[in-house]
């Protein structure tokens, strides 16, 4: 579909939209202008080489806005942050952006230390409608906080998710991302988290649900920063994931550390991509990535692609992706106990993914997705 | 009836033959041994008896019980009664020893008509268990293998089997890797589960395990044929003039 076609449908929703503060609304008409310069990305974009957008292109604009998002409530506090962090070069940041009409705020002030989560949750129950939420959590230095974002819903719906971590020097937090749409439901989401110096950001992104599921997660270091993005997808049937990560080491004495594990099965087709910049002043970083996958069935499709853009010259950069299937040594020593095949494929199924929630650090969240897990890989009694 | 009869088997893995026509009858209540030179098919022996898939068996028959054990699954061959000790106990990251052995010992227990055994009372079996083995308790909450010594996985089978109760437990270098006070409690295991109605095959390169599971039978495997069967002697034998005294090589192939 032509740019034109798709922003002229997009302009009268555009135009449609309750007023905001004037900051606000000129927020809305940048991102605006530049998602009609980018218009939807095609599988010419080397950012969506695997992950075709045309189902979501095709249908969104005939999709109305969420029902609950009357009334502009953007706090102004938000003005120093709100926008700032997430690339509007990204079109689906730009897009919703565009469409800023609330935003879940946080703000943990300085030296705090939370003892509950904040937890946020987006729940769509309004098939064929299109809904932007937006987080943004500054947290200001020496804070410590944890956050757990849950995405859910029912029928087929679009959900395009922006969040902004700012984190101030010191801070200590711990990110949950848990996205359990709708099997017919489209999910794009950006996380993008700015770092300060000397901060410790843990960030777990578990992608069970949706039909066509877009993350990127985007952390930008400072100086002796400490940032772990790890992921868990598990797809079946003919469900498409793709996880973009992007660590960018600005400044020295970054460490990072990533590990995305992926179970795929059915026709399901997923993609890693892990971007690490390390730029000229990034001397002594330290980074590692891992993609490991296991590859249950002849027709599901991994593309795993490891991207290192490497300026400095005394750095530590690994990385390594693996695709395979259950171990048949393994596989013969449960059977070989007694244990069917099919059971015993599912308990080691289960061993491969429970190693990420094993790093859950929330206990309730931790029991909650092991009974996830549990159920999913122990229907063959056990 | 003998509980297990080997006819002439032929097993290759990929193109090469490596069983070449074995015979061999155990009886209830029978402990064979099994010795030979490195590659002489000793290990191919143990696991085509328990089904691994990696070998295809070329030729003869294997009756357990009476029954086809060739035309059986892995896992119903372990439901019926038969238990391969393995030389490398397989590591399984993320399945914890306790899940593990529940889930086994409650698909034996169906086959063998008997109601599953709750929390309590599988706790109970496995603490006594334990104790035989001279095991820490704390080995069952961890995932199953990994991270164990060598001699932790050793003694992990020997509880295993101990557990399981087999009618047919099949030791595969059960010996290899043991320090001598690791081997006298593997061994103490070992015995303590000897009864008139189990048969045992003890695979072993070495004559020391012998000394401790005392044989019935013992079978020299070379070339992947069984070339002489005696008694518990042949071993002491065997110890004293060495494979290559005996006129016994090693074909150099793969266990």
């Amino acid at each position: 579909m032509a740019v034109a076609t798709q922003t002229g449908a997009c302009l009268e929703l555009f135009t449609k939209q309750p007023a905001a503060a004037p900051w606000v609304q000129a927020l809305r008409e940048a991102a605006f202008q530049r998602f009609a310069e980018l218009g939807f990305p095609t599988t010419h974009d080397e950012e969506w080489r695997f992950t075709n957008v045309a189902p979501i292109s095709r249908s969104a604009f005939a999709m109305l806005p969420s029902r609950d998002r009357q009334g502009a409530v953007v706090p102004d506090e938000t003005q120093l942050h709100l926008a700032k962090h997430a690339p509007l070069d990204n079109p689906f940041v730009a897009l919703n952006t565009a469409f800023l009409t609330t935003v879940a705020f946080h703000h943990v002030p300085r030296g705090a230390v939370l003892e509950s989560p904040i937890e946020i949750t987006h729940a769509c129950d309004q098939p064929g409608r299109v809904h932007h939420p937006r987080t943004l959590i500054v947290v200001a230095p020496d804070a410590h906080c944890t956050i757990i974002e849950r995405y859910t819903g029912t029928g087929s719906y679009f959900t395009n998710a922006v969040t902004e971590v700012v984190a101030g020097d010191g801070a200590v937090i711990d990110h949950y991302k848990i996205q359990t749409e709708d099997r017919v439901a489209f999910h794009i989401a950006t996380m993008q988290a700015t770092l300060g110096r000397s901060t410790s950001f843990t960030s777990h992104s578990i992608s069970l649900g949706g039909a066509l599921v877009r993350n990127d997660a985007n952390a930008t270091l400072s100086e002796g920063t400490e940032a772990t993005l790890n992921g868990l997808y598990i797809v079946n049937g003919s469900q498409h994931v793709d996880n973009h990560t992007q660590i960018d080491h600005a400044k020295p004495h970054g460490a990072s550390h990533e590990l995305y594990k992926g179970v795929l099965d059915g026709r399901a087709t997923a993609v890693f991509n892990g971007r690490i910049i390390v730029r000229k002043d990034a001397q002594k970083t330290d980074s590692k990535q891992t993609n490991k996958n296991l590859v249950l069935s002849d027709n599901a499709v991994i593309n795993t692609k490891p991207e290192l853009q490497i300026l400095a010259d005394d750095v530590r950069c690994t990385h390594g992706a693996t695709i395979g299937q259950l171990d048949a040594e393994a596989m013969f020593y449960l059977q070989s106990r007694g244990i069917g095949k099919a059971q015993a494929r599912d308990l080691l199924t289960y061993a491969f993914a429970q190693d990420i929630i094993d790093r859950v650090k929330v206990a309730a969240l931790k029991e909650e997705l092991e009974k996830r897990l549990f159920e999913k890989f122990h229907e063959h009694g056990g | 009836m003998s509980l297990l009869e080997i006819k002439n088997l032929h097993a290759i893995v990929g193109e090469r033959e490596i069983l070449k026509g074995i015979d061999l009858t155990v009886n209830p209540g029978e402990v064979h041994a099994i010795m030979g030179p490195n590659g002489s098919g000793k290990s191919t022996l143990a696991q085509v008896v328990a089904g691994r898939e990696l070998y295809h068996v070329t030729g003869g028959e294997v009756l357990y019980d009476g029954k086809d054990l060739l035309a059986m699954a892995p896992e119903d061959r372990a439901r019926e009664g038969i238990f391969l000790a393995f030389q490398y106990p397989v590591e399984i990251p993320g399945v914890s020893n306790m899940y593990f052995l529940k889930a086994a010992l409650n698909t034996v227990r169906k086959t063998r008509g008997l109601p599953e055994l709750d929390a309590m009372d599988f706790l109970n079996l496995v603490r006594e268990k334990m104790k035989l083995m001279d095991m820490e308790q704390t080995l069952l909450n961890r995932p199953v293998n990994t991270g164990f010594s060598g001699g932790e996985k050793k003694r992990n089978e020997i509880f295993q089997m101990a557990v399981l109760e087999p009618r047919l437990a099949i030791l595969d270098e059960t010996d290899s890797g043991l320090d001598i006070d690791a081997l006298r409690v593997v061994a103490g295991g070992v015995n303590a589960l000897r009864d008139p109605q189990r048969s045992m095959i003890v695979v072993t390169h070495y004559q020391r395990l012998l000394n401790y599971i005392v044989p019935d039978f013992v079978h020299v495997l070379a070339g992947g044929r069984i070339v002489k069967s005696g008694g518990k002697e042949l071993a002491l034998q065997l110890e004293e003039s060495g494979y290559a005294g005996m006129g016994i090589y090693d074909e150099g192939e793969a266990a």
